[in-house]
Parts: C-alpha cells; structure tokens; sequence
C-alpha cells in the first residue's frame, strides 16, 4: 500500500518537473524574443541617431570619398515609389479583395485566386524583382523608378486584396439584404454599402501594404536600382532608401556606413509606425 | 416609384430601361472585379512563363545536371546551381532547428502562461518583430550580431561541439563570425514571429472544453499543452513552420549581409557560403547578357519552383486548420 503511495508520488513528482520545466523554457523562449526586438530597437537608435541631421533631409548622396552628404533624393525617391505604388496597387486590390467576398462562394476560379494569392504574399521578393527586370527593364532598356513602382505594387497587392476580402466579410450579411431588399443593385450595394461598413478594415490592410513595401529592398535592386543625383523622373533609375542602405552599409567608407543607419533608423521607424497606426485603426473599428 | 406600377402591374417602359441598365452594370462590375481578380494569376502565370524564357539557354547548355552541378565559374562561363541551392537549404534548415522550438515557447506562453494584461503587448511585440524590414536585420547581423558571435561564440562552439567526432566537422574553420551558421541564426531571428503567431493562433482555437476536461483529470498545463493543444492543432503547427520556411528560403537581404557570399560548398557551417537570392542580389547587376544571366534566372526558377511547393504545403495544412474550426463553431 505504502508502496503505492511512493511509485505515485514518484510518478506525481516527475510530472510537476517536466511542467515545471516545460514551462520555463517557454517563459525563456519569450524573453529570448524581446530580448531581440529590444537589441534590434536599441542597436538601430544608437547608431541611427548618432547619424541624423539636418543634412541628412537636405543633401544627396555623397560621391565616394567626399565627406559630406544625405540622404534627400534617397527619401524623395522612396516616397515617390511608395505613393505612386498605393495608387496603383489600392484600386486593384480593393477591386480583386470585392470580387473574392461578394462571388467568390461559388465559384472554383476565386477559389484558385484565392490559394495563389496567399501563396504571392509571400513568394520570395527577389524573383519579382528578376520578373519586372525580363517584363520591363529588359525591354525598355533601363531601369527606371516606374519598373520599381511595378515591383513594389505586385509585392502590395496580394496584401490589399487578402485583407480587403477579410474585412468585407465581416460585414453583416443582413446589411447587405437590407439594401437588396431596396431594389439595389448588387455594384452598387458593394459600393455604397458593404465597402462602406468595411471602409477602415480596408484603410487598415493598404497601411500594411504599404509598410510592408517600405521596407522591400530587393526587387528595387533591379529594377529602380539607384541614382547618385537628386532626381524626379520616374522613368530614369530612381535613389530609394532600401538600395542605398544595402549599398552603403557594404561599403568601405565609414560616413556611407553612418548614414546607413540613419536611414535603416528612417525605414524603420516609418514600417513599424504604419504598423502601429493600423492596428490603431482597426482596434477602433473593432470596439466601435 | 409611380411610374413602376401602371393599371395593370406591368412595370413601365422607364423601369425596364433602368433595370436594363442596372443589369449591364452589374454585368460589367461583375467583369471588372473578376479582371482584377485573376490579374494575380496572370502574374503567376508571367512570373513563371519569364523566368523559364531567360532560363533555357542555361538549361539548355547544361542540362537537368545544372541544379547538381557545384561549379560556379563565371571567367569561362561554366555554371551550375549546387553552391546556391545548398546554401539555400542549409541556411533555412539552420534557422527552422532554432526558431521552431523557440517560437513553440512563444505561443505556449502567450495562450496558455501570460497574464491577461500582458497579452496585448507581448502579442503586438512579436508581431512587430515580424514587421521589421529584412534589410534592418541584415545591418543589425553584419555590424552587430557577426562579430560578438565570432568573438565570443564561435570559439566555445568549436571547444565544445568542435570536439566531438563526425559533427566536429560542422564547427571547423576560422571564427570570424559571418558565414552559414549566422545567416542561419540571424533568419531563425526573422521567421521566429512568423511561425510564433501561426501558433499562437492555431493554439487559440482549440475549445476551451477539450483543454478544461484535461484538467479536469488532473493534468498538468505541460501536458494539457503537449498532449491536448498540440495534437489537436497539427496541421495548423506544421503550416505555421512551413510558412516560417517558405520565408526563410526565399530571404535575401538579412542572408545576403552575413552569409559571406563564397561560391564554394564546405562541411563546416562557420565557412561563407552562399544562397540562390545572395547570389542573385550580389551577381545579377553586374551579369552580362548570355550564360552567366540566364544561369542567374535558372536559380530563380529553381528558388521560386521551392518556395512555391513548400508555400502550397503550408496552406494547404492551414485551411485544414480552418476547416476544423469551422466543424467547431
């Protein structure tokens, strides 16, 4: 009997180890990450700040050897990409995501678009990058920033249409009879109805798009690639953050490998700003 | 509205012009949107369609042999796959043995350990790691990472691991930090959130009334997590992971700072190798048309043709996931 009581305490015992060690593992696994998130943030402030000034927004990028120099047509240039990517990748996604969730119950094409989608989100960037250089760059002849806004906006939009669709689905079905009930049409009842109700779910999903392409280097590498000079024009090779950073960071010049962290510094703080905004937005949307 | 109902409830010429008119447009709104809908196939089907263009000149001098070939010599034009596909595979399997158990704690502790308050902010924290653009990691592994690792790590490794017979192999060389292990470190650092947060929601939908049974009966919350959740979300774990190297595959510019960027294969992980997007980051610039380019394509083709059957599997195994949740509610 007493025996018993042993082999169960025995058996008892061992099981409250192995959750007792179970469990400490996990909790250090967690630490583990934030200790990264936090090595990542702190290393990136450090060397970043250290390397932010006013010239950095008002110059270019030094030629090598010189001393003094910026980033300004770097960030112009990525603005521009991203701006002219939203505009091309926000109609298409929004217009894909409506057609998935108001026709894509029934039919085996959406079905398809839908498995292939989620599988572009996150196909390896840099094959698009060797697609848009053999689509565009090749027959043009030279890189330019709009084959970059290609790029970036086949990146964004397989994230504006699997969110859109998401969040038009989350709208009541009832709301959608209702307006049926009236006589509208079924264009116009996703228009002025559904993606109305669904308006900051979808504000939501094109912020992620966009953070996501802010931070894009390597389709850029081959087809906006990068421009020393100041410039404007779309249709020429185009300074962006991304390409600058990864060509400076590999450079041998230490005011190049500086001004890499301030822009790593830049990127990052606009990616995990848009971030945060879009949770913001959706949180509200979600208690509201 | 008068005009639709006439005497005899026929609906008036104005209301058949207006539902003519509302059926040509829901007609073209229907077209419109399916358009847009499929451009993603047609951009597969492009993608796909380019890269076996550019490939074939490769392929066709070199044969099926190119992708098990481990020469890479761009001087007299001889090229073969092996080095960068090696890379590839090594670098991802590296990161998957670190990030997989580590992302497992991850999701343990967030669904079954931490206090409510905590949720929020820990959960967006991983997240947030996961938003972090590839590139920060590649400075962050370069300039930071590397050298504490080669100072410090390396040597214990090599005292320790470096001893032992047959793997002893794997931690030879000089310890200069950057080569395969840490481009295998610094990736299991980037898909750690992503496989994480796959679990952590999977491990969220298992009923509240299958884990309270189990400890009903006395488990433990080890085992009501090892032999409960964990079997009940099977499919959704190994779609997170496959998810995670689908990432981790096709990554380039977090490999491309640290992996070293040698077209060489060597047993040990601590020797620079290089994977098929380092390559093509470092190589598809300078290429001139002919071989060497289309042997950079080739690589192309074989990366995507990878990561897309991997990417395939993981969906597959979520939207099983998917389905048990719908059986559920």
């Amino acid at each position: 009997m007493s025996q018993m009581a042993n082999i169960n305490q025995a058996v008892f015992a061992r099981r409250q180890r192995a959750n007792k060690i179970g469990l400490t593992l996990s909790m250090l696994a967690m630490t583990l990450g934030m200790i990264f998130l936090i090595w990542i943030l702190a290393t990136l402030f450090i060397k970043g700040f250290a390397a932010v000034n006013l010239n950095m927004f008002t110059m270019s990028t030094p030629a090598p050897g010189s001393d003094n120099g910026g980033l300004a047509n770097a960030i112009i240039g990525s603005l521009m990409l991203i701006v002219s990517c939203t505009l091309i990748s926000t109609p298409i996604g929004v217009l894909a995501g409506l057609y998935l969730s108001e026709y894509g119950d029934r039919s085996k094409v959406a079905a398809v678009t839908r498995f292939v989608t989620d599988i572009m989100l996150s196909a390896p960037s840099i094959v698009i990058g060797l697609f848009v250089y053999a689509l565009f760059v090749a027959q043009v002849k030279h890189f330019s920033g709009w084959a970059g806004t290609i790029a970036l906006a086949l990146i964004a939009i397989p994230v504006v249409v699997r969110t859109t669709e998401n969040m038009l689905r989350l709208v009541p079905g009832s709301l959608r009879e209702a307006a049926y009930a009236l006589g509208t049409p079924k264009w116009k009842v996703a228009f002025y109805v559904t993606l109305r109700a669904a308006k900051s779910g979808i504000m939501t999903g094109i912020l992620l798009a966009l953070a996501r392409v802010s931070g894009e280097t390597a389709p850029l590498l081959f087809t906006a690639l990068n421009n020393q000079f100041f410039s404007t024009n779309m249709n020429a090779p185009m300074a962006n953050l991304p390409v600058v950073i990864f060509q400076f960071a590999m450079s041998p010049y230490d005011n190049w490998v500086d001004l890499a962290w301030g822009g790593s510094l830049l990127i990052t703080f606009a990616v995990l700003g848009l971030n945060i905004l879009a949770r913001v937005l959706f949180r509200e949307k979600a208690q509201g | 509205m008068q005009s639709t109902s006439s005497t005899l409830g026929l609906p008036s010429a104005k209301a058949i012009q207006v539902a003519r008119r509302q059926r040509i447009q829901d007609f073209l709104f229907h077209g419109i949107t399916q358009f847009f809908s499929m451009l993603v196939l047609f951009v597969l089907a492009g993608i796909i369609g380019s890269l076996l263009i550019n490939a074939w000149p490769a392929l066709k001098t070199f044969g099926p042999g190119f992708f098990l070939d481990d020469e890479w010599d761009i001087v007299n034009d001889q090229f073969g796959g092996l080095i960068s596909i090696y890379g590839t595979l090594v670098s991802s399997i590296i990161a998957l043995a670190i990030a997989v158990p580590l992302s497992f704690g991850i999701a343990v502790f967030l669904t079954e350990m931490c206090p409510e308050f905590l949720k929020r902010p820990l959960g967006t924290a991983v997240e947030l790691l996961a938003a972090v653009p590839s590139i920060i990691y590649g400075m962050f592994g370069l300039f930071v990472f590397a050298p504490i690792f080669g100072d410090y790590v390396q040597p214990v490794l090599q005292a320790t691991l470096g001893k032992i017979p047959l793997i002893g192999i794997l931690f030879s060389g000089p310890t200069n930090g950057i080569g395969m292990l840490c481009a295998g470190l610094i990736l299991a650092m980037m898909i750690l959130p992503f496989i994480a947060s796959v679990m952590r929601d999977v491990f969220e939908i298992v009923p509240p009334v299958l884990k309270e049974s189990a400890y009903g009966i006395g488990c433990t919350r080890w085992e009501v997590v090892t032999r409960i959740v964990l079997p009940y979300t099977q499919a959704g774990v190994v779609g997170g992971v496959m998810l995670g190297l689908g990432r981790a595959l096709g990554e380039t510019m977090a490999v491309t700072f640290v992996i070293g960027n040698a077209s060489r294969i060597s047993p040990s992980l601590f020797a620079p190798g290089s994977s098929i997007a380092s390559t093509l980051a470092n190589q598809f610039g300078e290429a001139d048309a002919g071989l060497h380019f289309s042997s950079l394509f080739a690589l192309g083709l074989a990366l995507f043709f990878i990561t897309f059957v991997v990417l395939a599997l993981a969906k597959l195994m979520l939207l099983r996931m998917e389905q048990a949740k719908g059986v559920k509610s």
